[in-house]
């Protein structure tokens, strides 16, 4: 794992649907700007600069760290442009650790961003490609099978997608930065909303965001500078797998087990449900909480649900996950990963304001992508280990 | 730092390559397991190039993922950008000292589409995409401010081509050039002017792979491991505007960082998809005229995009593997007019 | 001071020509012929439809044609009740993962001839081709499955393909 990295500073737009007040450079440079704030630097305190977001094609700007680097501070700098589909928030930051844990930097930034309102991810996402198997059933058509058998295989009484969709907006209420405020929301109002992709009701699915997220990483030397708490972060972690093999487990993916398993050894952790405060995880429909519940070893096989269903997820629960709403309730694509990482390390910061979980010392930031293919996790502590 | 070598390199550059992507992996990356003297299993960290917009398809890098098997469920990454970067990203993760192999692939397709209109979305999207200034019209406008300022002449950019088509060994499929003197070349029109036909690198198809490994182990696995001694990259501003064109002060500052300047290489790999890049290169990079400068022909016979820059490296590696270079520089570059750049140092001890 | 300007559009508009590869373009020519061609590993020797040129587990080359059946069993499906940019069917309509006879792997296809309602995870289903004439070259050759009137699969024989 090499050296020791710290999160020092943590910047996120105000997400929202359309955020026509920035161009894409704005949104980027907004967050960026409040993560240097946060840990009271400019952008010539900085070693070089790791960007990630989602497809080019969401947006029309084919490598757009290019374009971005002036935006970012990143002139004279190194910049790397990652990209491992819905992952990628995650695993940008996870590379931009790499850079301080090896010993080439003391003070990287990392952005990952998503201006949807000037994309049309729909589009992008299915283009009519010849040869391809036609695509006719959007974004949610892949997932809602892979829901259907989980419900199937762990005989989840129906209730538990809604009651994750409720959850997480409420959460999103305490959560400034999220998209959607939902002050109505409620079980039955999430049943009243139209079936998409029969299992999965339009209230289970994320929502369509503009916003970008930016974080400090720095080596230890660099962190006792800083002027706020850092995250510390104890083990990163990501891992791939095929999207489609004979065989495959798609409701429990090994790649996100093997992942876990990896992850917990490097921050010594050997019975996560306990030893972990806070997750935030990836969830753009409400079904892949309890699933990854399973995958991430914090509930046995087919029981994830259970932990929905007894509140043990909740902000009151014994491990509550997505209490900044999570994907649920603000999806930049790209920025969806980062955000994860980044809340996670608010958490173990204290500076989760009225989502905080109060004396949260350890947490994890989760991402996935693709087919439920790629995983980026990190574990993040308020203290060094 | 620790140690890490370059043990082995496969690549094919075509002027057309039939079959999808994972048809064109699957053999240069059996090959270069093979030449490094490893199995698919014992790879420790696998990470790759490509990018979306030369194919018009999202997400061309996963479907790539099939000419590498990753299962059991392997730990991969992916950039957006030319196979360099991913090298420099192998190279940060090989420090950590946990995992000693890594395998770096390429992928690029330029004659897909029109590559020099694709390229044209890299530009800021709200001032210059909308214009569709092309690739090679904006190396033109280079190209004349360097004509302009006196630091290339159009002889000196003829000459780079002719040197670039004498070097180039014939491979199956690769680019055919009728072999000129310097002289001839400056009696052809110009395509794009001040540039001609022979200034501007073709659409090439293509895929490399390479193998790193760290310390002792690639002692053990390869008789003659090229050791990266440093490497480095950093970006210029984007709007062409604000930055002097006639210098590539990026390159400068990576060769820097790289420990490259004030060295003495025997061979040095450009990566210049237009000639006057390669002379301005050569200078940013401080090189003794006794080098050898691209004996691969570099990009100039041969430029699929995303992969001509890792190319370079491998080429630079795979002249320290057979012995007949002792050191080498070598160098990729990224968007319009030279905007990124990285400098890798090798060498056999 | 007039409106500030929000907001421009910049259309693109790129055209490439692909290739579709030669183990693909194996199965396109055969889907034409009404045959579904896949390929075999060599290693897992599993069957994998269409016909790929590497297996995604293996990683290594597939060159043995088979020749699967055009029926097979419904594994696991949604109902799409959305309507988005591009759509042909109407809704609601049943979408889902169908393991054919022969193959290993499911694909991924439309569901007719049932209600919505009735549609179930172990249904037996068979292909319903275009006519020769108008059938093209991808897997739109088969316009979509519908029962085959043969008994659910048990769980058992399929759990291994969601």
């Amino acid at each position: 794992m090499g050296n020791r990295c710290a999160v020092i500073g943590i910047g996120q737009t105000r997400h929202a649907a359309k955020r026509d007040d920035l161009s894409i450079a704005g949104l980027v440079r907004d967050a960026a700007l409040r993560a240097l704030e946060d840990a009271g630097l400019t952008f010539k305190d900085i070693d070089a600069v790791v960007i990630g977001k989602a497809p080019d094609m969401f947006e029309g700007v084919m490598m757009p760290e290019l374009y971005l680097a002036d935006a970012l501070g990143a002139v004279g700098k190194p910049m790397l442009r990652v990209h491992t589909a819905g992952s990628v928030g995650g695993s940008t930051a996870v590379v931009a650790a790499h850079l301080i844990q090896s010993g080439i930097h003391e003070r990287v930034l990392t952005v990952a961003f998503e201006k949807q309102s000037e994309s049309d991810a729909m589009w992008a996402l299915s283009p009519k490609y010849p040869f391809q198997p036609p695509l006719v059933a959007g974004a949610g058509g892949f997932f809602a099978p892979i829901v259907r058998s989980y419900m199937r295989r762990s005989n989840a009484p129906l209730e538990v997608g809604m009651q994750v969709a409720v959850k997480d907006r409420l959460n999103a209420l305490k959560n400034p930065n999220a998209h959607l405020h939902m002050a109505d929301i409620s079980m039955d109002k999430v049943k009243a909303s139209p079936m998409l992709w029969d299992p999965i009701r339009y209230l289970e699915t994320c929502p369509s965001s503009d916003g970008a997220c930016a974080m400090v990483l720095a080596s230890e030397s660099a962190a006792k500078k800083a002027p706020h708490k850092p995250a510390w972060v104890r083990g990163t972690s990501v891992r791939t797998e095929p999207g489609m093999f004979a065989g495959r487990d798609q409701i429990n993916p090994q790649a996100g087990r093997d992942c876990a398993k990896d992850l917990y050894a490097q921050a010594g952790i050997t019975n996560p449900r306990k030893e972990i405060d806070v997750a935030e995880i990836y969830v753009p429909f409400s079904w892949f909480e309890p699933m990854w519940m399973e995958n991430l070893g914090f509930a046995e096989l087919d029981t994830g649900w259970k932990m929905v269903a007894d509140g043990a997820t909740s902000m009151t629960g014994d491990l509550p996950v997505n209490p900044s709403g999570g994907v649920l309730s603000t999806n930049p694509i790209g920025a969806s990963g980062m955000i994860r990482f980044a809340e996670a390390a608010m958490q173990v910061r204290g500076q989760a304001g009225e989502h905080q979980i109060d004396g949260a010392r350890m947490a994890i930031g989760h991402a996935y992508g693709g087919a439920s293919q790629f995983f980026a996790m990190w574990c993040v502590s308020s203290e060094a280990g | 730092m620790r140690d890490v070598a370059i043990v082995s390199f496969a690549n094919h550059i075509t002027s057309h390559a039939e079959g999808d992507d994972v048809e064109m992996l699957v053999p240069v990356i059996t090959e270069a397991l093979r030449a490094a003297n490893l199995k698919k299993k014992e790879i420790g960290f696998t990470v790759s190039g490509s990018c979306d917009y030369l194919g018009g398809r999202p997400f061309s890098f996963v479907m790539a993922l099939d000419a590498v098997g990753a299962w059991p469920p392997i730990e991969e990454s992916h950039v957006e950008m030319d196979g360099a970067f991913a090298l420099y990203e192998a190279w940060v993760r090989l420090q950590h000292g946990d995992i000693d192999t890594a395998l770096i692939y390429a992928f690029g397709r330029s004659t897909t589409g029109s590559t020099r209109d694709v390229l044209a979305t890299q530009l800021d999207p709200y001032v210059m995409a909308p214009l569709w200034p092309d690739s090679v019209g904006l190396a033109a406008l280079q190209a004349r401010a360097m004509l302009d300022a006196g630091t290339c002449t159009e002889r000196e950019m003829a000459q780079v081509a002719a040197r670039s088509r004498r070097s180039k060994k014939p491979g199956p499929g690769a680019h055919t050039f009728a072999e000129m003197q310097a002289g001839d070349l400056l009696g052809l029109p110009y395509t794009t002017a001040p540039l001609r036909a022979h200034d501007c690198a073709p659409d090439s198809d293509g895929v490399a792979a390479m193998v790193l490994v760290a310390g002792d182990r690639a002692k053990k696995l390869t008789s003659r491991p090229a050791w990266i001694r440093g490497i480095d990259h950093r970006i210029e501003a984007h709007q062409l505007g604000v930055r002097d064109l006639t210098k590539s002060v990026s390159t400068a500052l990576a060769a820097e960082k790289a420990g490259a300047l004030g060295k003495s290489f025997d061979v040095a790999e450009i990566h210049a998809p237009f000639s006057h890049q390669e002379i301005l290169v050569r200078k940013a990079l401080g090189l003794a005229g006794d080098v050898e400068i691209n004996p691969s022909g570099g990009a100039l016979v041969g430029n699929p995009y995303i992969v001509a820059g890792l190319d370079r490296i491998g080429e630079a590696a795979r002249r320290i593997h057979d012995g007949s270079a002792k050191s080498a520089v070598a160098h990729a570059t990224s968007g319009p007019c030279l905007q990124q750049n990285l400098v890798c140092v090798l060498s056999e001890g | 001071m007039s409106e500030p300007i929000r907001k421009i559009e910049a259309p693109v508009r790129l055209e490439f020509t692909v290739e579709a590869g030669r183990a693909l373009t194996r199965f396109l020519s055969s889907i034409v012929e009404e045959r579904i061609v896949g390929r075999r590993c060599p290693e897992c020797t599993k069957v994998y439809v269409p016909a790929r040129s590497s297996c995604p587990t293996c990683g290594v080359p597939m060159s043995e044609d088979v020749t699967v059946a055009d029926t097979g069993t419904l594994t696991t499906f949604c109902i799409v009740n959305v309507p988005f940019e591009g759509q042909t069917m109407k809704l609601p309509y049943v979408y889902g993962a169908i393991v054919l006879d022969g193959a290993d792997l499911p694909i991924l296809h439309l569901v007719q001839g049932i209600p919505a309602n009735e549609v179930r995870m172990g249904l037996r289903v068979k292909a319903e081709w275009t006519p020769p004439e108008e059938r093209p070259a991808s897997l739109e050759a088969i316009r979509w499955f519908t029962p085959s009137g043969e008994p659910d699969a048990p769980f058992d024989a399929y759990k291994e393909h969601l």
